[in-house]
């Protein structure tokens, strides 16, 4: 949906996001050591998800994120009519406007860029 | 394992720097556009045009972000505008931390209108707030029609979008209708001004358009 030839600076700032706030969350929980990050990319967002895992596999070195895995679940874009509701016809190409009745289309899914959890060494595994 | 739910908007360290800008902007009383195109749209000619058309009738600042040089921000000082360059080496877009830090130097106390202009980028920059008002995108027509279909993102956000370049579009084989109708498929919202700031075509309609959102600065900024 969106091009991939952003320079790759843009998904390096956002893996750096998303690593500050999983270490902080590991912090809160006296962890060293993450295991795993799992966030939610939305379709209609401008980071493509290979260039977030190349990133993702720099910005990790020395932080407690050294060797956690990223798991990306990527969120449909979704939207509905105010008159109609949802929409459902496949999208070749974005186009907001409402195939049936011409009204503007509001989004309801695919803007998400959300750390959901993290998975950390949990005390019995620290010896 | 330990699972710890962390339910966190990754730009939420940015989406705090933006509101305490919007903030600042708003005890101000400063109307703050973000002007965003691709690299070469018209961006700085578009500001040297708006600064010649309000000729003074309301005081304006700009903060220039480029990758490298301070020459955009030369051409605005040349005209008597006060400017700020913020040069991001690398960095292909602004974030609100980087207007905060260019504030403390360049207050906006006793402007009415601060232009940022990002980096020419049509990608990274939509997903910063920066803490403005409105978001204006200029889309060059010379660029080619199916550019708003290419990077929706930043044309669904725009407030504003200006078609520049017009001048050139027969010459380049593009249909401004088109391209109008683009826009409006990815933002049925957005306000658009067909114009050329080599010709001047159009720049009446959007000059008066922005003085009336400088006159309406304090509702925009309630928003």
């Amino acid at each position: 949906m969106v091009e991939s030839y952003s320079s790759p600076m843009h998904e390096i700032s956002i893996a750096q996001n998303i690593i500050e706030i999983a270490e902080a969350k590991a912090r809160e929980e006296n962890s060293r050591c993450i295991q795993v990050i799992k966030i939610r990319l939305g379709e209609f967002t401008t980071i493509v998800r290979e260039a977030l895992e190349f990133a993702f596999e720099i910005a990790r070195q020395e932080t407690l994120a050294q060797t956690a895995k990223l798991e990306i679940e990527i969120v449909p874009m979704s939207v509905r009519c105010a008159v109609c509701g949802p929409v459902t016809d496949p999208m070749r190409e974005v186009c907001l406007l409402c195939p049936r009745c011409g009204l503007p289309l509001e989004v309801v899914a695919g803007e998400e860029l959300q750390v959901e959890y993290i998975e950390v060494e949990s005390e019995a595994e620290r010896v | 394992m330990d699972r710890v739910s962390v339910q966190t908007n990754v730009l939420n360290a940015n989406q705090e720097a933006a509101a305490e800008n919007r903030r600042v902007f708003a005890s101000a009383e400063t109307l703050v556009i973000n002007l965003m195109s691709a690299p070469g749209a018209g961006k700085t000619s578009l500001l040297e045009a708006t600064i010649r058309g309000l000729n003074g009738r309301c005081s304006m600042g700009v903060i220039e972000g480029d990758l490298q040089t301070d020459l955009d921000a030369e051409r605005i000082r040349a005209l008597g505008i006060p400017s700020y360059q913020i040069t991001t080496g690398t960095v292909c877009h602004l974030d609100a931390r980087m207007i905060a830090r260019a504030l403390a130097e360049f207050p906006v106390q006793g402007l009415d209108l601060l232009v940022i202009e990002n980096v020419g980028n049509l990608i990274c920059p939509a997903s910063y707030d920066l803490g403005e008002n409105l978001r204006v995108v200029i889309c060059s027509a010379a660029e080619g029609a199916e550019k708003p279909k290419k990077y929706p993102v930043m044309f669904h956000k725009a407030n504003v979008v200006l078609l520049n370049k017009t001048d050139l579009a027969a010459a380049s084989g593009v249909d401004l209708r088109e391209l109008e109708k683009n826009v409006r498929e990815v933002n049925p919202s957005a306000t658009v001004f067909p114009v050329s700031c080599k010709t001047g075509a159009g720049l009446e309609m959007w000059l008066e358009w922005l003085r009336q959102a400088v006159l309406a600065r304090p509702l925009l900024q309630r928003r």
